[in-house]
């Protein structure tokens, strides 16, 4: 009896136009529904926060109530898989790009990866960076470099955006006035967190991203070097070892000594 | 002794209280906000305890629901639980979760035979394979079952008797369901055995209105503990002498020192309390 209770429960919560459960009461006779309207509404509402506090530039964007009524529908048809919700809205992205009232603003979509992107980045594994020393000592060694197969940290995530979507976070790092961007332009970014426990998020050359995102992938450096034919490569470097981003050497390196 | 009062630990607040810039004696913490691989939430968290004793809070284990426990989340509770090494871990009298979806909120439970069974099957693997015993925490609630057989105080000292678990009273929720429910809060409390009481919570409440036009309380963890509530603490202490008691924020968070000032005085009620048991002696 308690399953069809719950099931029936559950059911209504999420939506309004389903009746109130059966077998509910209240002590004063008075009708059940508007005390079940508490627990719908703590349930909407408490999810609707925690995206919001996820997606604070994309609620600047579309405005609180547009923002608000957009998260509604997606928590109802979206509810979380598991209650830690450090990772609810994964999935904001993909239903964002289909979202029709927000047709006219096809860069949402992209602001929400990154905005997801940057919580994962926060709430991701713990690695240590390889030791200065251990990096030039490698680097030093050209005999080995191409096949050196590097691991980045556990946070770092390549981006790509036919959108400026940079340009527009960065401006919303700041109260008000943002400033007109032209983001009919392409963009990526690497997003990580270093060692200091702060969550970045880079600009990268077309050419860095793919180096970075090959190497993201497992790729050696010579491997990565092929499919990012342009990249500067001493700049790049530097900015993963300025970052902490290089970790370690994976195992699976052939032409290693 | 027992005399220890604490706050619900906020990630704003970790920094200050790493600073120095409140006196609390512990902090909860919801566990499932620790339920991720790495960062500064639990670097933080590694320095905290370092200092302070902490409480973890379980909001997600769904103790009440129709399904088995997920075996996965106590696994995740127990690797907190050895990594942090709580003094104290308390769960809900509520369910959360239900076909996979997860509701974020505490839903209502019939108080009859059949949950009473599954209720004390679940605590029974919690404490099994968490290999410690839990406190149990009455609930806020809004609604009642018309199946419901047991006085929700009765319900819950049978299930501390049959599983052995702890209770961790809620002196809030005592108090807005009791207004909710026409019933008197202080018969939950004086039906819960006294010694099984390990911790106490106090937290704020909102005012709204049922369809009758009664009074109807929502505990939204947004306000300051109420002048009522406190009352109802007092009283409650006279009956069980000091417990561990918290002051739970989740809404409207304001800053550390009055969070520290509520702890503060549920402090001095306990130190008062006391002093009065030592005179009369």
């Amino acid at each position: 009896m308690n399953a069809l209770v719950q099931a029936e429960f559950a059911a209504a919560l999420l939506d309004a136009e389903r009746p109130v459960p059966a077998g509910l009461c209240a002590w004063n006779g008075s009708d059940p529904a508007r005390r079940f309207a508490v627990y719908r509404n703590n349930v909407i509402v408490s999810l609707v926060g925690a995206l919001a506090d996820t997606f604070p530039v994309l609620r600047q964007l579309v405005g609180d109530e547009f923002f608000d009524a957009m998260a509604g529908l997606y928590v109802r048809a979206h509810p979380p898989t598991s209650p830690v919700l450090a990772h609810y809205g994964e999935g904001l992205a993909d239903w964002l790009a289909a979202f029709d009232p927000a047709r006219a603003l096809p860069y949402l979509s992209d602001m929400a990866r990154l905005e997801r992107a940057r919580i994962a980045a926060c709430h991701a594994g713990d690695a240590q960076p390889l030791a200065a020393e251990a990096i030039a000592a490698r680097l030093a060694d050209p005999a080995s470099l191409p096949g050196a197969r590097p691991t980045l940290h556990p946070s770092c995530r390549v981006l790509r955006s036919p959108f400026d979507v940079h340009a527009l976070w960065v401006a919303h790092q700041q109260e008000g006035d943002w400033p007109a961007i032209a983001i009919d332009q392409p963009c990526a970014m690497l997003v990580l967190r270093d060692p200091a426990d702060e969550v970045w998020v880079i600009r990268l050359a077309a050419g860095a991203a793919d180096f970075i995102a090959a190497l993201a992938e497992g790729a050696t450096f010579a491997e990565a070097l092929q499919r990012a034919p342009g990249v500067d490569l001493p700049a790049t470097l530097a900015l993963l070892l300025r970052h902490g981003a290089i970790v370690g050497w994976s195992s699976s390196t052939s032409e290693q000594p | 002794m027992d005399t220890l009062a604490g706050i619900g630990l906020k990630d704003e607040h970790a920094l200050p209280l790493l600073e120095g810039a409140a006196a609390v004696d512990f902090l909860e913490i919801h566990a499932e906000n620790y339920f991720v691989a790495g960062g500064p939430r639990l670097r933080r968290l590694e320095r905290l305890r370092e200092r302070l004793p902490l409480s973890l809070h379980g909001v997600g284990l769904s103790i009440g629901g129709e399904a088995p426990l997920d075996e996965a989340h106590l696994d995740a509770l127990a690797a907190l639980l050895q990594r942090f090494e709580p003094r104290w871990f308390s769960e809900h009298l509520a369910w959360s979760s239900h076909g996979g979806t997860w509701l974020n909120d505490l839903l209502p439970l019939p108080y009859d035979d059949a949950t009473l069974q599954r209720v004390c099957e679940h605590i029974d693997r919690v404490q099994t394979r968490l290999r410690r015993r839990m406190l149990l925490e009455n609930p806020s609630s809004y609604v009642a079952y018309e199946c419901s057989t047991w006085d929700e105080g009765a319900f819950i000292a049978e299930v501390v008797r049959r599983t052995g678990c702890g209770a961790l009273l809620d002196v809030n929720n005592a108090y807005v369901s009791g207004v909710n429910h026409g019933r008197d809060p202080w018969a939950l409390i004086e039906a819960l055995p006294v010694d099984a009481i390990g911790e106490i919570h106090l937290a704020g409440f909102a005012e709204d209105r049922d369809a009758a036009g009664d009074r109807m309380l929502i505990d939204h963890h947004g306000a300051p503990v109420d002048a009522a509530v406190w009352a109802l603490y007092q009283r409650t202490l006279e009956r069980l002498g000091p417990r561990p008691t918290l002051i739970e924020r989740d809404n409207e968070v304001p800053a550390l020192p009055v969070l520290a000032a509520e702890a503060a005085h549920a402090r001095a009620a306990m130190r008062a309390l006391g002093t009065a048991l030592q005179e009369a002696a």
